[in-house]
């Protein structure tokens, strides 16, 4: 359901769950009517940093309307937000852009592709997806946060780029060693991973959906900072670009030029 | 209480407007604001056909403000009328259309398909520092800003506003040359051109390398440069530039403003616009000023 507002949520709970990677619960109305895939704003409090941070939603718990969120300190608005404790208040915008085509993957064999940062909106899809679900997850080294939160929603697969854990490679490199045909691919990630999915998918005649990340500033589609450039001219725009904060940022991979 | 100000003919039911290109058409702030209860919507800049705009990325943050190299991207004229302003007839609020070109042709041409429309002014963006050719090759020469504005005014069947760069020696020396050609208002100041370095990677951060400097830390540059220019010329101003507070609409009006815009902060509080509005309404009542027009240039 739509949903979009400015509002103060509050800190349930945060922890550091690998280096520079944090583990936010919060409360929020937001949480009730999101969708997997779909992200939020948070402004720092410090207001000599004005943009609203995008952090992609983990997960999120209806029942008690708390939103899970995982993001790595990159800046100094997530380092301000990694010192957030319980009970803390935060200043977000939500919820933003589209989830992924959910019932568009039911009862398929559907691969999950999440790359470092990119692997946190995944969870909440593996949780969603009612389908044969093949989980990938590509870390740097071993420590691979969120994997064993996975466990219970599909078969998960491990690639590490220094071989330390799983496969010795990407996602692609780990699914290349199993047999499983997928209908659909659905990932999350760097772009050169996301470049490789879509190449991979193409060669391959599968639907990719995948998610992109640009730098953005107003998160609701009025600036036209975050735009991909697209194979057709996209609805809005009337040229080749479109926006990732709105008409994103998941997108068949064949419609966006990456 | 009065909050209304007027400029060449168009009456504004207060003086708080959105600046071109950080409110789209409005529709996506529409969610969070009544439209109703703006001065105005000036939309972003439209040109005679579309345009893609600059590679990514294209924004980034600085301190206390932002940097832009968006390059118009816009969707042309023809679907800007069919489409987004279709979308503000359901809305009693003048409508202002920001239009940029590459040559004086494609001002024409977009200025004279937007004469038989309903909109209330025209405000020509000669002034963004983000496009290679045409835009601010108009705003930088006294000389070629008259003569722009002229051309324009000899089509125009709206009235004319010319927006101007700060990125000048002398910017009376542009309103005056404006003034002179016939222009009806001036608004003030686009974006401060300014660069960013990521030294990590070092790499510009933008792609553009250059972008627009805007937000609160372009503030006092804004007030400074309409003061100036309310000092220089007779026609009416709209001042900008970083306004995010009521108390910051206030200081532009005080300098000479007959009216403001609000935007980058847009972007980092969609109820910036609203907020700004009630508290020049507070502001007035506080200290009891019965009509808005006694503060215009009030501080000499």
């Amino acid at each position: 359901m739509f949903y979009r507002k400015k509002e103060t949520a509050k800190v349930y709970s945060q922890t550091e769950i690998a280096e520079g990677i944090y583990d936010c619960l919060i409360e929020t109305e937001a949480a009730v009517h999101a969708n997997a895939g779909q992200f939020i704003g948070i402004y720092p409090k410090d207001k000599s940093h004005l943009l609203v941070r995008p952090i992609s939603i983990c997960d999120v718990d209806r029942e008690n309307k708390r939103m899970r969120l995982v993001y790595r300190v990159a800046g100094e608005g997530t380092k301000e937000f990694a010192t957030y404790k319980a009970e803390d208040t935060m200043e977000i915008l939500a919820n933003l852009g589209n989830g992924f085509p959910v019932e568009e993957a039911e009862g398929k064999t559907v691969v999950l592709m999440g790359g470092g940062i990119g692997i946190p909106p995944m969870l909440g899809l593996a949780k969603a997806l009612n389908a044969d679900k093949h989980i990938f997850l590509g870390y740097r080294d071993r420590y691979n946060f969120l994997a064993d939160d996975f466990m219970p929603y599909g078969n998960v697969y491990i690639a590490t780029e220094d071989g330390s854990v799983g496969c010795k490679g990407n996602v692609l490199t780990a699914l290349g060693t199993t047999t499983i045909k997928p209908d659909i691919i659905m990932a999350c990630g760097p772009m050169p991973m996301l470049r490789a999915i879509k190449k991979y998918a193409e060669e391959n005649n599968i639907t990719a959906y995948i998610s992109l990340e640009e730098r953005m500033a107003c998160g609701v589609g009025a600036c036209l900072g975050c735009v991909c450039k697209t194979t057709k001219k996209d609805h809005h725009s009337h040229v080749n670009n479109t926006r990732i904060c709105t008409e994103g940022p998941v997108f068949d991979a064949r419609e966006v030029d990456i | 209480m009065n909050t209304q100000v007027t400029i060449a003919g168009v009456t504004f039911r207060n003086p708080v407007m959105t600046a071109s290109g950080t409110f789209g058409s409005g529709m996506e702030y529409s969610q969070f604001v009544d439209l109703n209860k703006l001065g105005a919507i000036v939309t972003k800049g439209v040109a005679n056909v579309p345009w893609p705009g600059n590679p990514t990325p294209r924004v980034a943050e600085t301190y206390g403000g932002m940097l832009n190299a968006i390059g118009l991207q816009n969707p042309g004229v023809d679907v800007f009328i069919e489409r987004d302003l279709e979308f503000l007839k359901r809305y009693d609020t003048p409508v202002i259309v920001n239009v940029c070109g590459k040559t004086v042709e494609d001002y024409l041409e977009t200025v004279e398909r937007l004469n038989d429309t309903n909109v209330a002014m025209m405000e020509i963006n000669v002034s963004c520092p983000n496009v290679k050719e045409g835009a601010i090759a108009f705003g930088q020469k006294a000389d070629a800003l008259f003569d722009i504005t002229s051309k324009i005014k000899n089509v125009a069947k709206k009235p004319v506003i010319m927006k101007l760069s700060p990125n000048v020696t002398d910017i009376t020396e542009m309103a005056k040359a404006a003034e002179a050609a016939g222009a009806d208002a001036i608004s003030l100041i686009n974006t401060i051109t300014g660069m960013k370095i990521d030294v990590n990677r070092r790499q510009f951060v933008l792609a553009n390398k250059t972008g627009g400097l805007s937000g609160p830390a372009i503030k006092p540059v804004a007030v400074r440069m309409v003061y100036q220019c309310a000092n220089a010329v007779k026609i009416p101003i709209i001042g900008m530039g970083g306004i995010a507070t009521a108390e910051d609409a206030l200081e532009f009006i005080m300098a000479g403003a007959t009216a403001v815009s609000v935007g980058a902060m847009n972007f980092m509080n969609p109820y910036t616009t609203i907020e700004v509005v009630e508290g020049i309404e507070g502001y007035m009542r506080k200290n009891k000023v019965e009509d808005i027009k006694e503060l215009i240039g009030c501080v000499k």
